[in-house]
């Protein structure tokens, strides 16, 4: 437990640093494609000379000043399968992004989407020592929350309180300097594969960089693609990313469920290739020029030039009409769909006060999507996309970046964290203590 | 297992190239780069042709060359020396107090050191040096005006209005038209002096000249010895009392050797010892008429 509290508070001091240098990189090694935007962090700075252009929720206070997309290579369900070619794919982004800002970068925040999460709900009451809720007090009911059993092989990747008690007063954003007697939390942990998180530090590692900071990237998508009252009042953010579909469930401004499912615009993509016997790369241009989900009668009159390079004239002349594609990929949309539908369900977003869901990453883009996802998922569907940031480019803009820039919002402002607050020197493991009496034996 | 080498364009950096395009990107580098590395080009390669010093001669002797060159030009020299407010006598003096072969490059000039030797001369009462267009040396003096002949042991000196000393001359009938003084400190008094002579006009053709006694009063001189001695404090008035007794009795005009002014409220005169026979005699005659 200790262990990822450390490293946890390792990198709250990189990125501490990372903002005293002013630069920070966000890397999202997405299944599809591996985006770094660069951000120059310089204070809080007012848009217009009037005041008539406001903070812009926060996140003006920094600005993006290079960004560079790449092909992902070697990342399979959003956790890294090949090494070298994450290694060479990030190195590419980075490279190109620190081009375009003409600086160097440091640190990294990074993001990715697979390795399993597992999200815990936690809680814990204490009795105040004194009258008043001091830091202390807040990481003392942090540290006396029972962590579940949850598995070797898995770490901690957020541990966010979301709702602090105060006797019989609940709902507390923050309850520093109130009165009362029991002090209770409930906090939101998530897990993932430890395995996965090792790569990618080895990864940056490898690249030259510091990593400052890490995050689940359906997290990330649901900072940036929810608006502010829908956090508010509950939604769940669906990211449809190339490898895998993040989802994510916000209330009041917290996440408090995160799952994916392990399929995403690839296997859609994959399904192409194999149905129509054709190139990945074929199959990926087609479903991004005329894929779709809702066949009209149109679209048995569109033919489509599905190519091939086997040198086969007649092979390489085939055509199939749109209405042969949507027919193809129809059936996996759904099924992503449905598995998201069921992931929600085991969450219970049922009994959510607002239904509200959001589609976003770059397959919600595939025409006709929101109409297939409100017949899955429920009425309340929107398409999202991500908030505009200072300075993003505007091929940067599209949903597929989604988590990129949520990253950005949650490097600037990062939410307080169990590894934000002071450990209880109670909690501290006697090893360490052993540890000083044996290095004070060793000195003097 | 990724082929060893694949067949298509690797798009991604290579670990030195990413490594190396970091290093440049680090401003650190990159000042040192734009601005570092030339001036140790610069410094290397002007230390490398320095470090001979055959070179380094040549390099100052050319610069003493152009510089000696540039002097030279005539539009620099300056050719002759003009006075200006100075008598022939004066402009002499002046020439010897400053021997320059012209022409001579005004660079080479140091006026301040020509102002201070003309300065010093005793004839000079102030004087400016320039440099007029045309080259020519532009002295500008204002001479000292011959006011009074000072008598001393050591010579008779004429001196200014200020007391101080212009020049010595030979004999006191080479300047007849000036009054004379003597007695020691009479430099300082020079002033007062000439108060005294202006209102000494009326015994200008008896008048000899003034004594500085004691350094604090005058003694006026006339002719056959006869002396009036003034007073330290106000002596114009005290003179002015002598002009008035003499014009109205012609007191100075009988035997008498000593008018003594140094007691306003009690004037004294002294008679010559002839007088004082005479006034004896004078009396014993009256006496023994009686």
């Amino acid at each position: 437990m200790a262990d990822f509290y450390h490293t946890q508070r390792a990198m709250r001091q990189m990125r501490q640093q990372a903002m005293q240098r002013g630069v920070v990189a966000i890397l999202d090694v997405g299944s599809s494609k591996t985006a770094c935007l660069v951000l120059r962090f310089d204070g809080i700075g007012r848009l217009s000379e009037d005041n008539s252009i406001g903070s812009l929720a926060g996140q003006s206070g920094f600005r993006v000043i290079g960004a560079a997309t790449t092909r992902s290579r070697g990342v399979q369900f959003g956790e890294i399968t090949a090494m070298q070619e994450t290694e060479r794919a990030i190195r590419t982004a980075v490279q190109a992004a620190q081009k375009m800002a003409d600086i160097r970068v440091d640190h990294v925040i990074a993001c990715f989407s697979g390795a399993n999460p597992r999200s815990y709900g936690l809680d814990a009451q204490i009795e105040l020592e004194g009258q008043v809720v001091t830091e202390h007090e807040v990481a003392r009911v942090l540290a006396s929350c029972d962590v579940p059993d949850y598995g070797a092989g898995r770490e901690v990747l957020h541990a966010q309180p979301v709702n602090f008690a105060l006797d019989n007063r609940s709902g507390l954003s923050d309850p520093r300097g109130q009165l009362g007697q029991d002090l209770s939390v409930d906090m939101h942990m998530l897990t993932v594969d430890a395995v996965a998180v090792q790569n990618l530090v080895h990864c940056v590692k490898r690249c030259d960089l510091e990593l400052a900071g890490i995050a689940s990237s359906s997290y990330a998508s649901g900072i940036s693609a929810l608006v502010e009252d829908e956090q508010e009042l509950g939604a769940a953010c669906v990211d449809l990313g190339g490898g895998s579909t993040g989802v994510s469930i916000f209330m009041k401004k917290h996440m408090i469920f995160a799952d994916c499912v392990r399929m995403g615009g690839d296997h859609v993509t994959a399904d192409i290739s194999m149905g129509l016997a054709i190139p990945t790369a074929n199959a990926e241009r087609i479903k991004t020029f005329y894929g779709g989900v809702h066949a009209t009668g149109m679209d048995d009159r569109e033919m489509i030039e599905i190519g091939g390079d086997t040198g086969d004239y007649e092979h390489d002349r085939r055509r199939v009409s749109r209405a042969e594609l949507i027919g193809i990929m129809r059936p996996r949309v759904e099924e992503i769909l449905e598995e998201v539908r069921a992931r929600l369900d085991a969450a219970g977003f049922e009994h959510l006060p607002s239904q509200q869901i959001v589609l976003t990453g770059g397959g919600s883009q595939i025409p006709g999507l929101d109409g297939l996802a409100s017949r899955i998922l429920g009425q309340q569907v929107r398409l999202g996309r991500p908030l505009r940031v200072h300075g993003l480019p505007q091929a940067a803009t599209g949903p597929g970046f989604a988590s990129a820039v949520g990253l950005s919002l949650f490097a600037a402002h990062p939410q307080d964290e169990w590894w934000d607050f002071e450990i209880p020197v109670d909690r501290y493991p006697a090893r360490s203590f052993k540890r000083a009496v044996k290095w004070f034996r060793d000195n003097w | 297992m990724q082929s060893v080498n694949p067949v298509s364009r690797d798009p991604a950096p290579s670990r030195l190239r990413y490594r190396m395009q970091r290093w440049m990107l680090t401003p650190g580098i990159r000042l040192g780069l734009r601005v570092g590395m030339p001036l140790a080009l610069v410094v290397a390669a002007a230390g490398s042709y320095l470090a001979d010093a055959d070179r380094r001669g040549a390099l100052v002797q050319q610069a003493v060359d152009l510089r000696e060159s540039l002097e030279q030009r005539p539009e620099f020299l300056v050719g002759v020396m003009a006075i200006d407010g100075a008598s022939a006598d004066l402009s002499d003096a002046i020439r010897a107090a400053v021997p320059l072969d012209f022409p001579i490059s005004s660079f080479d000039l140091d006026l301040e050191s020509i102002r201070s030797a003309i300065a010093v001369l005793d004839p000079v009462k102030s004087v400016s040096v320039r440099i007029r267009p045309g080259g020519v040396l532009q002295v500008d003096v204002a001479e000292r005006q011959p006011v009074v002949v000072w008598r001393t042991r050591d010579g008779i000196r004429i001196l200014d209005e200020s007391g101080a000393r212009i020049y010595q001359i030979e004999d006191r009938k080479s300047r007849p038209d000036l009054p004379l003084i003597a007695g020691d400190g009479a430099q300082f008094a020079v002033a007062e002096a000439l108060e005294l002579f202006a209102a000494a006009a009326p015994l200008k053709e008896r008048l000899r000249g003034l004594v500085r006694i004691g350094e604090r009063r005058w003694d006026v001189v006339l002719t056959r010895d006869q002396r009036i001695l003034l007073p330290p404090d106000d002596p114009v008035r005290a003179l002015e009392r002598v002009i008035a007794l003499s014009e109205a009795q012609d007191m100075l005009e009988r035997d008498v050797a000593v008018v003594d002014m140094r007691l306003a409220e009690r004037p004294t005169l002294r008679m010559t010892p002839d007088a004082v026979q005479n006034w004896w005699r004078i009396r014993d005659i009256k006496e023994s008429g009686q």
